[in-house]
């Protein structure tokens, strides 16, 4: 991923920070220009909580070549207190035992290396509260 | 607007086609089409094809495959929904001819996925690449995700799944042009390998090259390329949120449901009206996500239809008589073409063993991603 694009992606990938309708109160993330529900443009940042609650979930087997050796690995809808939903991977665990349901928390991981000089890329990934 | 039909289709083998390139797959097709509607000219081409690019490395298909039929000239416009390209061309084609700005429109969906690409990652690009992809989700892992929401709210089984496979390759078996013409039981579904929990192998279509035609006139000049002219007689067409995150509930297809609804709402007809038809089960749980959303079966109960026969030959509503993605093969921007070619063969008889006796009124369900986008059309034997 050349550079700028992963850089655009740092306020939500870094911060998680999404975005709150100021018309409707629908929560986005990542942050949206324009409202999915009301298609008001008052959109304000917000930083969402770093919990939430799986809502579906799989194990990937079969992964593309550039995650070939983090597989099987657990991917997962969460979704945060603030009512957003996002696709995250579930780490720190057994990946078979993350099901719709289980409560987890949002860290700061190292996702994926990029490129032949392996760029680090960072975001969030989901590990089960115990 | 007028009235469309299908008078002529074409389609090559589904399958690893080591022997054809992209360009020798759509040619098949396209000759075969013209031949069969015995046209001698198109006014309009749309190509339906997901990612050439990606696949061999070749954008600009609309030209090349003129070029290639020996019509370099016409007007040719290549169309890309992901899988549902081929469902999104036909859209085209038949308002090319609808509005009356061409009366010979040739209709095409071709994909050649066997060359060497990273297939898991090229299919990928059909999901949100900065929110889905960056996270490592493949594309028998959204829909694995889809399976397991569907589970946990109206307990759909791991059997349930692997009965739609069973019904898929029984129907495949009598299919010359299936890319697999082997039978499955309930257990090796289950046995297989696991892909994406809960999807096992047996529970995911294939890797396929590919490629289907067919040709679209007006109605009323029908009767000069064919007896059995098959009609258009109305086609819905809808987007849904990209990412599953950002869905309403990600058990529901609700492209689907949409496009069905104004695809009923276009014709007058509801799904009760359907006596056969084919729906995007790239993989188990989309059929029965799929047969849900066009309303052959209510919320949650699509889980049964397999098992039960009610979609299968000689159930009362068979789905999927070619064998669907799962069996025939699943060359993307080619399938939602393909399902128009099934089900033509059907309102005029030809069917053979996979004939579903007395078929008047048929239904085609494509969709693209993981359901963000999806196309409804509906025909009607003449």
């Amino acid at each position: 991923m050349p550079s700028p694009r992963y850089w655009r992606e740092v306020p939500n990938r870094y911060r998680l920070e999404g975005a709150k309708c100021a018309d409707c109160g629908k929560v986005t993330f990542p942050a949206r220009h324009v409202c999915p529900d009301c298609r008001s443009a008052n959109m304000e940042a917000m930083a969402l909580s770093r919990s939430g609650k799986v809502v579906t979930s799989t194990v990937v087997r079969t992964p593309p070549d550039d995650l070939l050796m983090e597989s099987p690995y657990a991917v997962a809808v969460v979704e945060t207190p603030e009512g957003a939903r996002l696709m995250v991977q579930v780490a720190d665990c057994d990946p078979e035992e993350v099901l719709p349901g289980m409560e987890v928390s949002l860290e700061f991981r190292l996702i994926r290396k990029e490129g032949h000089g392996g760029i680090r890329c960072y975001g969030h990934k989901a590990v089960p509260v115990v | 607007m007028r009235d469309v039909a299908i008078v002529g289709a074409g389609m090559t083998r589904f399958g690893e086609l080591w022997e054809s390139s992209l360009r020798d797959l759509f040619v098949e097709a396209a000759v075969e089409a013209l031949t069969s509607a015995g046209a001698d000219h198109l006014d309009d081409l749309y190509v339906g094809n997901m990612s050439g690019g990606q696949f061999v490395g070749q954008e600009h298909l609309a030209p090349l495959m003129a070029d290639h039929l020996g019509m370099a000239g016409i007007p040719a416009t290549r169309v890309e929904s992901a899988c549902a390209s081929g469902g999104a061309a036909l859209r085209l084609g038949y308002m090319s001819v609808a509005s009356g700005m061409s009366d010979v429109a040739m209709v095409a969906g071709v994909e050649k996925m066997t060359d060497g690409a990273d297939v898991t990652n090229v299919l990928a690009t059909a999901a949100d690449q900065e929110n889905e992809v960056y996270h490592g989700i493949t594309f028998p892992g959204l829909y694995a995700m889809i399976a397991r929401a569907h589970m946990a709210k109206y307990g759909t089984t791991d059997e349930d799944l692997a009965w739609v496979s069973v019904k898929s390759h029984h129907h495949g078996s009598m299919n010359a042009k299936a890319q697999f013409h082997r039978e499955v039981t309930v257990e090796e579904v289950m046995s297989s390998t696991m892909v994406a929990d809960p999807l096992t192998l047996l529970e995911c279509s294939p890797v396929s090259d590919g490629a289907a035609a067919v040709i679209l006139v007006p109605l009323d000049q029908a009767k000069k390329y064919t007896d059995r002219p098959v009609r258009i007689r109305g086609v819905g067409q809808a987007t849904s949120a990209m990412a599953l995150a950002d869905r309403r509930d990600p058990a529901a297809l609700d492209a689907v449901a949409k496009a069905a609804e104004r695809a009923y709402k276009a014709t007058g007809l509801a799904p009760k009206d359907i006596d056969v038809a084919e729906v995007h089960d790239c993989f188990a749980i989309a059929e029965i996500a799929c047969i849900e959303a066009v309303g052959f079966a209510c919320e949650g109960e699509g889980k049964d239809a397999a098992r039960s026969g009610m979609t299968a030959l000689g159930g009362k509503i068979p789905v999927n008589t070619s064998g669907g993605l799962k069996s025939k093969g699943h060359p993307v921007g080619a399938s939602g073409v393909a399902q128009a070619i099934e089900i033509f063969e059907q309102l005029r008889g030809e069917a053979g063993e996979r004939q579903v006796e007395g078929a008047h009124t048929g239904l085609t369900q494509n969709m693209g991603g993981s359901g963000a986008s999806s196309l409804v059309h509906i025909f009607e034997r003449v």
